[in-house]
């Protein structure tokens, strides 16, 4: 096996491990919560904000290819997106399938 | 053991036309692309999504790998842009608890805790008896898995047929199906304001720390969307 590939083998275990501890803990943690205990409602807030933290990070300060879109072009898409979803009655395909197309072709034409 | 019908209904939740199945699909063929692209072979790029299953992560691994970062910098790296699964799990594995089940299906299952199957979960837990909960949750973690695992093997293969402009196309997919996801489980106040601060303060926070502005920005969010829900209750 060359240095390479034992390499990639070694990140792909420590990058497990390291995702597997926050779902673990998260478990061992929960043990000792009750549904409608006050931690739990503290707990359901900052899960719901850090998932809109990191959504919202991903769409204005990108990391890999949606980088290279404008970030004026991103932001179109994502408004135009959560319109169509509130016009069509919060149903999700719509949306979806329309912002690769949107910014696929945005991206080309603008 | 595991309920099967339980398990059935879980595994089939994400056939419904709105599932997040084209979304995680979309997100995890970018992910089987960019591996291919930085060296990785096929059982290379199945195993991390296999093993890690957390988009997030997986990309700063790749992204720290190409810049030749140590192992534990990649440890620390990755933890931190996946610590959001830990508030995740302990806002979830209270309403799947049952002393009828054994703890084993709670540790072995968690590794299924991705945002596509937490929002699923949160979604229909009410529709299922609670003490067979974990079976739903194992059948909904088994199906979203299974999804990403398939599509980044379609990802490493379909790579050279992909235009940039189409990986560009792909990588919106993923935050505008579960920003939507997150707009239609406003239910209450308090999960309104998380939302909407979250939003808010996540970009905020990356002005001031690029490392911490999920945790940073997200915490503070939840504990202000906290106390405003305690107020209006």
């Amino acid at each position: 096996m060359t240095d390479f590939s034992s390499n990639i083998i070694l990140v792909i275990a420590v990058t497990s491990i390291a995702t597997y501890l926050s779902r673990s803990l998260g478990v061992l943690f929960s043990e000792r919560i009750d549904e409608n205990s006050k931690i739990f409602r503290l707990f359901d807030c900052i899960a719901y904000s850090t998932l809109a933290a990191l959504i919202s990070k991903v769409v204005v300060f990108p990391a890999g290819d949606l980088g290279e879109a404008n970030n004026l072009i991103r932001l179109i898409v994502v408004f135009v997106c959560v319109g169509v979803f509130f016009i069509a009655k919060r149903n999700l395909v719509y949306p979806t399938v329309l912002s690769a197309i949107l910014l696929t072709t945005l991206i080309k034409f603008v | 053991m595991i309920r099967s019908g339980f398990y059935l209904k879980g595994l089939l939740s994400v056939r419904s036309v709105d599932s997040p199945a084209i979304a995680l699909g979309c997100s995890f063929l970018a992910i089987g692309a960019l591996l291919k692209n930085i060296g990785f072979n096929f059982q290379q790029s199945v195993s991390s999504t296999f093993f890690t299953y957390a988009l997030p992560g997986q990309l700063v691994m790749a992204e720290s790998f190409l810049v030749g970062a140590s192992l534990v910098n990649i440890f620390i790296a990755v933890w931190l842009v996946n610590a959001r699964l830990f508030p995740m799990a302990v806002s979830m594995f209270p309403l799947l608890k049952s002393k009828k089940q054994p703890k084993w299906k709670y540790y072995i299952s968690c590794h299924f805790l991705a945002v596509s199957s937490w929002l699923i979960m949160k979604k229909d837990y009410r529709t299922i008896n609670e003490n067979y909960r974990i079976d739903f949750w194992m059948g909904i973690g088994t199906a979203t898995w299974s999804i990403a695992i398939f599509s980044t093997i379609l990802g490493y293969f379909v790579s050279d047929y992909l235009s940039k402009d189409m990986m560009i196309g792909l990588a919106i997919v993923n935050p505008v199906y579960f920003f939507c996801m997150l707009l239609g489980s406003m239910k209450n106040i308090a999960i309104g304001t998380s939302v909407i601060l979250g939003t808010i303060l996540g970009p905020v926070f990356y002005l001031i720390s690029p490392e911490w502005c999920i945790l940073y920005g997200g915490v503070t969010a939840g504990i202000i969307a906290f106390f405003v829900g305690e107020i209006n209750d």
